[in-house]
């Protein structure tokens, strides 16, 4: 586990399980994510992994187990209170304002710490120029690109002034230029003080970016370590590829 | 809030106080005081339903509370028709409240909260026809004085004057509205409220601050409608057909506008009192007439017009 010494981490997920009737979605799931990094959290499709972001932000109440931020059990408590608290997060299937302007639409996410129109404008402006949108910001956010609306959501969710920002699949859909363009943009936030888990398919993204990589497979925790770890450990290939992959791949290596 | 953007606030407050300066026609006063307390009426329903986008279909709950209390206070009270009105509104407030946690704790939305206010509307107005403070089926009569200080005025001009006063004032509220943060608080609710909820939104205290405010401006229309007509019954106060004029005028005008409502209401007015005078007078012609505006406005939104001409042109 990463934790920095005695302090207990940033971001501490503790045996999250989350049911949906039958269906075990995520299943005892612990990590840590320290504070400054950038951490990953991979998986096949269905793993878990929206599931266990949508209950770290409060959008679902786990069965079990307990989410602490910086020491505090956050767990349960509505995503309102969560994003005053300083956490905030996008969402994998983006949800613009439709018909709100761009500058508008990040005007809602800086109103939370600004109760004037001006100053929450004016953030708006400066959110905008650092994920690159400026402009973009007198448009309709509905006219947006998908990589211009996967932009809006991380600037809205930079636009609460979050210590933690949890991205959801910004690189998703984007071509590998609209894709380099956005990793910059995701370290810079990084740099400028917040600490970011995302869950990501773009492997090339998530071994530029990320210091710490969690796999999540079938509701579980199968594996942490840095990114070049991670994708060599045998229970990853086998969870990705199948049952017996790993061997399959070792012993075609050694032929 | 710039002052050019009370400009049309302004405008529209100086051609309303222009009127009774040329109009003396009672007939026509009449009309422009109805449709001056329609809109008021409508400019609440927008708070809640144009910016929230939480579509009531039972806002006579507010109207009859407000007229219901202006009259009952006067009347068995003795109270002055100025406590009693302010009185009316803080009622029509709290009712708002009340429906409002009830509904939005549980999380109703769209139709469901439409058929909630509609049901609470008409509880209300079954309970008004029975009860003794209300006077009944029979109604309540506020005694005539005309004198200003009991918010009673001879001339209808003087009393279009009021009317336009307080429409202003509501234009003026939702114009600060609409530049507050609760404002792009209720609008990001109406768009996307999961969305919302991410960004620190607080839904519920979001939605209930809206209809608190929507149910008072409702029910200052209302107590207006009692000072004016100084007559009330349940069907009035409480009758579907004051739910259906204060959704209708903003839909037609333009739902979430500051102007959509004053707008809608002068439309829809004006052409029912059209078709009378042609039509002659049919009973419900005008209902007809509100039946095909909303179909038309549903089937050709206003805000597509430019787009429809540029289209015709061709």
């Amino acid at each position: 586990m990463t934790g920095t010494g005695a302090d207990p981490a940033f971001l501490a997920v503790r045996g999250i399980t989350k049911r949906f009737g039958g269906l075990i979605a995520v299943n005892d799931a612990t990590l840590d994510v320290a504070e400054g990094s950038i951490t990953g959290l991979i998986g096949p499709n269905g793993a878990g992994k929206t599931t266990l972001f949508a209950v770290v932000a409060g959008f679902e109440t786990p069965t079990s187990g307990l989410v602490m931020l910086e020491g505090e059990d956050i767990t349960g408590r509505r995503p309102h209170h969560l994003a005053r608290m300083g956490l905030a997060r996008t969402f994998q299937i983006v949800q613009p304002f439709a018909g709100l302007s761009v500058r508008e639409n990040i005007a809602v996410g800086a109103f939370l710490r600004e109760s004037r129109r001006a100053a929450a404008l004016a953030v708006a402006e400066e959110v905008a120029a650092r994920v690159g949108l400026t402009d973009q910001l007198d448009k309709p956010a509905a006219a947006l690109t998908v990589a211009g609306r996967k932009r809006l959501e991380v600037a809205r969710a930079l636009a609460t002034r979050p210590k933690l920002l949890l991205l959801d699949e910004v690189l998703a859909g984007l071509n590998p230029s609209e894709v380099r363009d956005i990793v910059p943009v995701v370290r810079a936030i990084r740099d400028s003080g917040v600490t970011v888990l995302m869950i990501e398919h773009v492997m090339q993204a998530v071994m530029n970016l990320c210091e710490r990589v969690h796999v999540l497979a079938q509701g579980r925790i199968i594996c942490s370590g840095t990114p070049a770890e991670v994708v060599a450990a045998p229970q990853v290939i086998e969870a990705y590829l199948g049952h017996g992959a790993a061997a399959r791949l070792q012993g075609g290596a050694h032929a | 809030m710039t002052g050019r953007d009370l400009l049309p606030i302004a405008a529209f407050a100086l051609i309303a106080a222009c009127v009774p300066l040329f109009v003396t026609s009672n007939v026509v006063l009449n009309f422009l005081v109805f449709t001056l307390i329609i809109a008021l009426a409508a400019q609440g329903w927008n708070l809640l339903g144009g910016y929230g986008g939480q579509y009531s279909f039972g806002h006579a709950a507010f109207f009859g509370t407000g007229a219901y209390l202006t009259a009952i206070l006067q009347v068995r009270f003795g109270m002055n028709a100025y406590p009693a009105f302010a009185a009316g509104i803080a009622l029509a407030a709290l009712v708002g409240l009340a429906i409002g946690f009830m509904a939005f704790r549980s999380g109703l939305r769209g139709s469901y909260f439409a058929l909630v206010t509609l049901a609470f509307a008409e509880v209300f107005r079954v309970l008004a026809n029975a009860s003794e403070v209300t006077g009944g089926a029979a109604g309540i009569l506020i005694r005539l004085r005309a004198d200003p200080l009991n918010f009673q005025f001879a001339e209808r001009g003087t009393f279009l004057w009021v009317a336009a006063a307080l429409v202003t004032l509501a234009l003026v509220a939702t114009l600060a509205l609409e530049r507050s943060r609760l404002g792009a608080q209720l609008v990001a609710v109406r768009e996307n409220e999961a969305a919302a909820q991410a960004l620190g939104v607080d839904v519920l205290a979001v939605k209930l601050r809206a209809i608190v405010l929507s149910a008072g401006m409702t029910g200052a229309a209302g107590g207006l409608y009692a000072q004016y007509f100084l007559y009330l019954d349940a069907q009035i106060a409480y009758g579907t057909w004051i739910s259906v004029e204060a959704l209708l005028a903003p839909i037609v005008g333009g739902a979430g506008t500051v102007f959509g409502p004053v707008l809608g209401a002068v439309i829809l007015h004006g052409l029912a009192e059209a078709t009378k005078t042609i039509a002659g007078r049919i009973p419900g012609i005008d209902l007809v007439v509100f039946g095909i505006v909303l179909i038309l406005v549903v089937r050709f939104p206003p805000r597509d017009i430019p787009g429809l001409l540029k289209r015709w042109r061709r």
